[in-house]
């Protein structure tokens, strides 16, 4: 019984992390069909962010709020990966739609540079860089709008515009003089520590389950919650998926599809960063963060049906499952006394890379049988 | 008939092209160094570095180009090095391997043909030496490799300053079986799936047993993977009450593993030590001594060793390069290498390089780290210490073996090269001889 719940709790430890970390792509190659290869990168922007975070309350002056400093980190690494996000849709994806191989090389790119970026911009000049983003796309939907009624509106942009890069500028000065660690350009991994109510396991009848593999099953809950929700129930979730099965008709209902558009890449992206967080908590935050999990995010959307936001959660669990039963070698313990050549067999099998191949090939051959993955989309949108 | 016509064929072709691989090789050899003489007689010398300045391993080679052009500015501000009654300033060409191992291959053959350089100092992984190897041998070329690896190789044309296994591997596993709180209990072995893990655990296996203890358990993290949750499962069956893991983890993993065993429980605190071989003052510093205090690790050289030697070596890369800087073992070797090399040229009185790697045995040095000598199988005696991490990020050195310990390029435990040994010195022993 507890091996079973161990296993269990593993499995679902395991299969949290992907699904965080695929839940943007679901939303973003699922229903948008855009092959973000710099989804990864998304991710590694959000674990960025919970590094600064963690810095800046480390300074003296919010020092006695420092165990909280993950939830700042949580809704700043959304807007974060989501303005980066929405910045490379208007810029790159926006022109490649409906050619994915093109998106495909074009993101690849966009990764590239992204890792290069954090390698040499110190993160003070990256924080204020994005903060004027923010302010510069954010001010004008907050100001009334006849103020870009007249002639004036084009003064009032450029106004606004000048007043977040001055925002930005006095970000990037402040934490550069404040924190030395990222006044510099600095190409290593960072590490993000915890706060101490994070960190150290909860022992429970017999078994020790870590913190942090809770805090990231609690996230994970809540956002398939929050996604599902907003898709489900919400107006503007309503237009998401109505532009997803018929464009052209939507366009004509009058539901602005371009801001669909932009709204759904935000919140893809923005999940990403809330990954980000999620994956500080376990691993260290280097340029290269994302091309570890890249791999395991286009598995599971595969796996679960482009498409199918429940599809992502099951597979995730399904492939967490595996790997822990397969790798940790648990056959063997449920069933001491197998066959002989069985039980070689099985101990082959029981290293973490030989687990990743038996993974692999069994999703290989699943997906022989059904190429669609768990859940198919069926309808006339598949002939769209 | 046809048969036979191909076989003349094959033949004369087979001793047309070792025809000409001779030659290549004697005009390789014949070929004059890039050391010159001005009329002013200001003469200079250049050698060739060749670490990855892109990629992913450019963090940690950084470190070395910076230690290699210290050791190199150091020489010519005594005076360079002395042939033939004159001084030579030595003067550097980097080259990048952008991490990529093929390119180590690419660059070594251009500094050895284009820029005729009499010695190159470079590499970090196994794979990149593996990858230059041929090159240096093909064209008899002289290579100076400075990381502590897995051993299993004795090349003429290389010079190797770091570790060999009986030199960190072999003294830790004994020292974590012997006299850590962990003694006589059973060992785990963890590491990244590549070469160096695995034969370095292979060695480890063997030991083991000859101790009289026992490995119940290995697993190898793939390159990139990060997901340590059922190594931790293992773990934690194969080790109830606590034990010895022997860590050959590289790079961003070994965050991901320290972090993960500490909220899972499997703490010094708890009976669990790691020996790691990979982690030096630079990566402690970047996993976060909290994560690492009270586990182990082995090297040559320390930062926190105590004598002038090693403070001064530490304080000039700091002078030089700014004081959050950090020495660790594989700069040390790099900056012996750059040493030793000045020695033998000087002992040659010459910088070509067959004459200068004749001369390069028995050489002694007084290294950071204590006094290092070339051995006849191209490896140093080196000094063994055993140190525990502390909470400023520092090894607190336990145990350091009485003077040097001689190298094993041949692993004397490994089943593979039992019984072998190298000797450059005895033409009729070479590269691999039967003890």
């Amino acid at each position: 019984m507890q091996l079973l719940f161990e296993s269990l709790f593993n499995g679902v430890a395991i299969g949290s992390v992907l699904l965080m970390a695929a839940l943007g792509l679901a939303i973003v190659f699922g229903l948008m069909g855009v092959i973000n290869l710099a989804h990864g990168e998304l991710i590694m922007l959000g674990a960025y962010t919970t590094y600064v975070v963690q810095l800046i309350f480390k300074l003296p002056a919010l020092q006695p709020l420092y165990n909280c400093y993950v939830l700042v980190a949580i809704p700043l690494a959304f807007v974060v990966s989501g303005v980066v996000g929405i910045l490379l849709e208007r810029t790159v994806i926006r022109r490649l739609y409906g050619s994915p191989l093109e998106t495909l090389l074009a993101t690849w790119g966009v990764s590239l540079i992204l890792q290069q970026f954090v390698r040499s911009v110190p993160m003070a000049y990256a924080a204020g860089l994005i903060l004027a983003l923010v302010s510069g796309f954010g001010l004008p939907l907050l100001l009334p709008s006849g103020w870009f009624a007249g002639a004036r509106a084009r003064l009032i942009r450029l106004g606004s515009w000048a007043f977040s890069a001055f925002l930005g500028v006095c970000l990037a000065g402040g934490l550069a003089s404040q924190i030395d660690r990222i006044a510099r350009a600095d190409a290593r991994n960072v590490d993000v520590t915890a706060p101490q109510w994070m960190r150290g396991g909860l022992e429970m009848a017999d078994m020790t389950f870590p913190v942090p593999r809770l805090v990231i099953i609690v996230m994970t809950v809540m956002a398939v919650v929050g996604v599902s929700w907003f898709l489900n129930r919400s107006v503007w979730g309503m237009r998401i998926r109505a532009v997803t099965q018929n464009r052209s008709m939507s366009d004509c209902l009058g539901i602005p599809t371009e801001t669909v558009d932009v709204l759904t890449f935000g919140i893809g992206s923005g999940l990403a960063g809330v990954a980000g967080v999620a994956v500080s908590l376990l691993g260290s935050v280097g340029p290269n963060v994302g091309g570890s999990y890249i791999v395991g995010c286009f598995m599971v959307v595969v796996l679960g049906g482009v498409g199918n936001l429940y599809g992502t959660v099951l597979a995730s669990f399904a492939i967490g499952v595996l790997t822990d039963l397969i790798g940790a070698g648990r056959l063997l313990s449920v069933w001491p006394d197998m066959p002989a050549p069985l039980a070689s067999a099985v101990e082959f099998f029981a290293t973490t890379s030989m687990a990743q191949v038996m993974v692999f090939a069994l999703i290989v051959v699943f997906l022989q049988f059904r190429p669609a993955g768990l859940f198919p989309q069926k309808g006339r949108m598949v002939e769209a | 008939m046809s048969s036979s016509l191909s076989k003349r064929l094959f033949a004369g072709l087979a001793a047309a092209s070792l025809g000409l691989a001779v030659t290549a090789c004697g005009g390789g050899s014949d070929e004059a160094t890039n050391a010159t003489c001005d009329d002013d007689g200001n003469c200079t010398v250049t050698v060739g570095i060749l670490h990855s300045l892109t990629g992913t391993m450019a963090i940690s080679e950084k470190t070395l180009v910076d230690t290699e052009k210290m050791a190199i500015a150091e020489i010519n501000a005594a005076g360079g090095v002395e042939v033939d009654g004159k001084n030579y300033t030595i003067e550097t060409i980097v080259e990048d391997g952008a991490s990529t191992w093929p390119t180590f291959a690419e660059k070594s053959k251009k500094l050895i043909d284009q820029d005729k350089v009499p010695v190159v100092f470079g590499g970090w992984t196994s794979a990149s030496r593996k990858e230059m190897l041929p090159v240096y041998e093909s064209k008899n070329a002289f290579l100076f490799y400075p990381i502590q690896y897995e051993g299993q190789e004795c090349s003429n044309n290389i010079f190797y300053t770091g570790a060999t296994p009986n030199q960190q591997s072999e003294p830790a596993t004994k020292f974590m079986y012997e006299k850590s709180p962990a003694a006589g209990k059973d060992f785990f072995l963890v590491g990244s799936d590549y070469v160096f893990p695995r034969t370095s655990n292979t060695i480890t296996k063997a030991q083991v047993e000859q101790l009289g203890g026992k490995v119940v358990g290995e697993d190898y993290l793939p390159l990139g993977n990060t997901e340590v949750a059922p190594i931790i499962a293992k773990i934690k069956k194969a080790l109830p009450d606590g034990g010895v893991i022997i860590n050959t983890l590289n790079g961003d993993q070994n965050v991901a593993f320290f972090k993960q065993i500490q909220d899972a429980g499997i703490t010094p605190a708890n009976g669990y030590y790691v020996m790691s071989y990979s982690i030096a003052e630079e990566e402690i510093s970047t996993i976060g001594s909290e994560f690492l205090e009270g586990h182990y690790g082995a090297w040559n050289y320390m930062m926190s060793i105590d004598t002038p030697a090693s403070k001064k070596f530490a304080a000039d890369f700091k002078a030089t390069y700014g004081a959050d800087r950090m020495v660790a073992d594989p700069q040390e070797s790099a900056y012996n290498m750059v040493y030793l090399w000045k020695a033998a040229v000087e002992k040659a009185n010459s910088f070509e390089d067959d004459k200068v790697r004749e001369a390069l045995i028995g050489i002694e040095f007084d290294a950071p780290q204590g006094p290092v000598k070339v051995m006849p199988n191209h490896h140093l005696s080196q000094t063994v210490r055993i140190g525990q991490i502390t909470k400023d990020g520092q090894f607190a050195i336990l145990e350091e073996t009485d003077g040097p310990v001689s190298p094993q390029a041949w692993n004397q435990i490994h089943p593979d090269s039992t019984g072998y040994a190298c000797d450059w010195t005895d033409s009729s022993k070479g590269g691999k001889y039967k003890l």
